[in-house]
């Protein structure tokens, strides 16, 4: 409802009920929300960031080994925040350990385009394989922070030690 | 009692088009009011009137326009006195809203009479607005910043707050009701013993001038500020109340026209107060706003908004206690109606994501309250807070979502 005049008709937008819940909160990321995995500080990091949005008051620190030929050994992280970044902080961990600087690199790209660009390609969805499920994010435009949280923040600990600012906030992008 | 005889909520809702509308497919239970709060037709009206026939620049036109706009403003002014009950009317200043007004005094008097090695004491409790404003001023002058700390309940704790005065206070800036735990400070005992000390009290009055009759002169605060839209006005303006006293004493915030007595290219002498604090043409037609929103206000009474407001906030309590697993932050013994909560399990982000889903729009985080948040322990809450025009079957629709979300998240 849109005129040369009166703009968007915010009560028309409003009105009706589009968007699913199960859609957001499926099992698999609640399972994750309760049970994060890799959910522990590594005392032997060589690469780390911390990542925070000021506006919801998610904060997470994520921790990484990473083998002198590029390839992450373990993962883990540790913080608070809210379901969808919980849980999307658990499955970034399991999806990138063993895994490449440049593979991770290339799959955190992948997300974010998933998840922030509706005309993304069969292409990209398919090489989101599991994480897929949070496709159902994009439906709760205020929510795809929370789910892209910790891949900005993998982003900035995975920079070459020079170029990093090792905190990562939402409302710097 | 007279007040509840002529309160009808289902009347007053009628004034307000925002609780018409529906959102996500339910109707709208707006329950932000602590953010900012709807807007009554007659505020809306006005203003449109006002645009539409009665619209142009205050102060400067020798039109007829002009000098309505000017008396209207003036007209404004007189009613901000009246509802602060301030003892006169140039004691009124319109600013942006009460964060524009605590970073004018933290400027203007500030800046001009705090010395290295000064004090200012703010509580546990502020918003960031009057916080970072003291302590970027500290900062910057090399001032102490001290600390009043709370008790678990969230209440000021008046002997501790005692010892922090001493010769070197200066200042204190302190919030008149918590935006995150509803605790009512005592500001009259308050005043006093800052008084005492030779401090100079400012009080930040956004969550107290919606909520119940302020009185400066009772409160006897130097300084007392609100914002336009947290009483049902407009966004853009505010108002800060000084004493002539302090107002006459210090320098202008900003520079520009209308808070100029004569200029010559060697030097300015500036006008009184509040014109000294004005500078450049103001928020007009929210000016206007303003007005009409303290008559509607008025129309209904702070006895009967207090008094409603007081039973859903009772009936809020005891329903949001039986919800398993659910924690209320700030239970003070004088609390205005609003309640953070935190639902074991289960972050306040998600709880507004499925409240939002039926309708329900709450506040989810840290409130703008940092180092509150880390006093009691918790990186954020969700909150819900009460207007007059909210009911109790709104509060049972929040309990029924709360419901919904325990069942999401088991």
């Amino acid at each position: 409802m849109t005129d040369k005049f009166h703009g968007t008709n915010g009560a028309e937008k409003f009105k009706s009920q589009e968007v699913r819940l199960d859609d957001l909160y499926q099992e698999v990321i609640l399972d994750h929300n309760r049970r994060p995995r890799n959910f522990k500080k590594l005392e032997d990091a060589n690469a780390y960031a911390h990542g925070h949005n000021p506006l919801c008051g998610d904060d997470y620190f994520l921790y990484l080994v990473v083998d002198p030929s590029g390839m992450i050994k373990k993962v883990g992280f540790e913080g608070d925040g809210c379901a969808i970044s919980k849980s999307s902080a658990s499955m970034m961990t399991a999806a990138v350990e063993g895994k490449s600087v440049k593979d991770a690199n290339a799959l955190k790209d992948n997300f974010i385009h998933l998840l922030t660009d509706n005309t993304a390609s069969e292409t990209v969805r398919a090489a989101a394989g599991k994480l897929k499920i949070f496709e159902g994010v994009k439906q709760f435009p205020v929510r795809v922070k929370c789910a892209t949280l910790i891949w900005r923040t993998l982003e900035e600990a995975l920079k070459d030690r020079s170029q990093r600012k090792e905190e990562v906030s939402t409302e710097k992008e | 009692m007279l007040a509840t005889k002529t309160f009808d909520v289902k009347k007053i809702r009628q004034d307000f088009p925002m609780l018409q509308t529906k959102m996500n497919g339910h109707p709208l239970v707006y329950l932000d009011n602590a953010a900012t709060t709807q807007k009554p037709l007659p505020v809306i009206e006005r203003m449109d009137q006002f645009l539409k026939n009665e619209y142009s620049t205050i102060h400067r036109g020798v039109y007829t326009l002009s000098h309505h706009a000017t008396a209207e403003c003036d007209a404004v002014r007189e009613k901000c006195r009246q509802f602060l009950n301030a003892s006169k009317t140039a004691e009124i200043i319109f600013t942006k809203g009460a964060t524009e007004a605590i970073n004018l005094v933290a400027t203007s008097f500030g800046r001009k009479f705090l010395k290295a090695g000064d004090e200012i004491i703010i509580s546990a409790i502020e918003h960031h607005s009057n916080l970072v404003a003291w302590q970027q001023l500290a900062k910057e002058k090399n001032l102490t910043l001290r600390v009043a700390p709370v008790n678990d309940k969230g209440e000021l704790l008046m002997e501790e707050f005692e010892k922090l005065l001493n010769p070197r206070t200066y200042f204190v800036a302190i919030t008149h009701i918590s935006n995150v735990l509803g605790t009512i400070n005592p500001i009259q005992e308050i005043t006093k013993r800052a008084h005492h000390a030779g401090a100079v009290v400012l009080v930040d009055g956004a969550q107290s001038a919606p909520h119940m009759k302020v009185d400066v002169q009772e409160l006897d605060c130097d300084f007392y500020c609100f914002s336009g839209h947290k009483i049902y006005g407009p966004t853009g303006v505010g108002v800060l109340y000084g004493k002539m006293k302090h107002l006459e004493e210090m320098d202008p915030y900003q520079f520009g026209g209308d808070m100029i007595e004569q200029v010559t290219f060697e030097k300015t002498t500036f006008a009184k107060p509040p014109a000294k604090f004005e500078a450049g043409t103001p928020a007009i037609a929210e000016i206007i706003g303003l007005g009409a929103a303290m008559d509607y206000l008025q129309g209904i009474g702070f006895e009967a908004i207090v008094e409603h407001e007081h039973e859903l906030l009772e009936y809020a309590t005891k329903a949001l206690s039986r919800v398993p697993g659910l924690r209320i932050i700030g239970q003070a013994e004088e609390k205005a109606s609003l309640i953070s909560f935190v639902l074991e399990g289960v972050h306040p982000h998600d709880i507004g994501t499925v409240l939002d889903q039926e309708g329900i729009a709450i506040r989810a985080g840290h409130h703008c309250a940092q180092p509150l948040m880390k006093r009691f322990g918790i990186s954020a809450t969700a909150r819900a807070s009460f207007a007059f025009y909210n009911t109790k079957e709104e509060v049972d629709k929040l309990i029924s979502a709360l419901e919904k979300v325990s069942k999401v998240f088991k």
